[in-house]
């Protein structure tokens, strides 16, 4: 899990509905596949991930194995006035990745 | 200029395109070639629902109402590579204070696990909307379910055929 990319409009407006996407680095091992071995490769996923604007929760999302590896999401949000978005990636592992990124309102 | 953006401007390998890369291109095709030998443990051919898929959506949905429509699930027709299929789901929705969707689920019907995702939507969103890329082992429907603020369930539905099943599928 590495190299958070963030992408925002380059600037916006109160009251505009952005659309807000994010990508980081993971595998997203399934748990389904075998090793030359024949042992079962565990599962280690992303399980889920969040965003917040000012502090207050704008999306999450709960990944199963079925989500392709270097998770990509897009989503979006009705900007309420300027703010910082803050990113939150969390593993099975229970490693979490956070990214920040200011939004350029604009009056 | 935030930081984000100069990481987009420098250039690396993470695709912020819904689309597949040359790279997982090659490696669907490296699963493909396991699957022909035997060594995939999922089947790879065309085929109804799963049973695991039926369970899941049963205890989703309980005996709560659902509908057919207002909500369209985006996919490609063909997925020329089931590791990495570009998806989107909208659902009709003011989005207001009184009337919102609460959640998305994606269901799939043919990978061993049955649920995709889940995107939990808030006051903020603005608009009834989520999007990504999903693994699917091989040609099926992908169902989409809103959970709407009245409580009901609003239903879309989409196919893939799918070329080279995602190689170990989720």
């Amino acid at each position: 899990m590495d190299k958070p990319r963030i992408k925002l409009p380059d600037m916006a407006k109160a009251g505009d509905v952005i659309d807000i996407r994010a990508v980081v680095t993971h595998p997203m091992e399934t748990g389904n596949r075998r090793d030359a071995n024949g042992q079962t490769i565990p599962r280690k996923i992303i399980n889920t991930f969040f965003a917040t604007f000012a502090g207050q929760e704008v999306f999450r999302a709960e990944f199963g194995p079925g989500i392709s590896a270097n998770p990509f999401i897009l989503f979006s949000m009705r900007v309420p006035g300027p703010g910082t978005f803050e990113f939150n990636w969390i593993d099975d592992d229970g490693r979490r990745l956070t990214e920040l990124a200011v939004l350029n309102v604009v009056a | 200029m935030s930081r984000g953006h100069d990481l987009l401007r420098a250039g690396s390998q993470l695709s912020m395109r819904a689309g597949p890369t040359r790279r997982d291109t090659l490696a669907g095709i490296a699963c493909a070639g396991a699957a022909m030998t035997g060594l995939m443990p999922f089947a790879y051919a065309e085929e109804g629902p799963t049973a695991q898929f039926e369970a899941a959506f049963k205890k989703f949905a309980g005996d709560r109402k659902t509908n057919e429509t207002g909500v369209k699930l985006e996919l490609p027709d063909i997925a020329e590579n089931g590791n990495m299929v570009p998806f989107s789901v909208y659902v009709d929705s003011p989005m207001s204070d009184e009337e919102f969707v609460k959640s998305i689920t994606l269901f799939s019907t043919g990978n061993p696990q049955p649920v995709i995702a889940t995107f939990h939507l808030s006051k903020l969103s603005g608009r009834a909307m989520a999007g990504g890329r999903l693994r699917l082992a091989r040609t099926q429907e992908v169902i989409a379910v809103a959970e709407l603020s009245s409580g009901a369930l609003a239903i879309g539905r989409g196919n893939v055929k799918v070329t080279i099943g995602g190689c170990g599928a989720g």
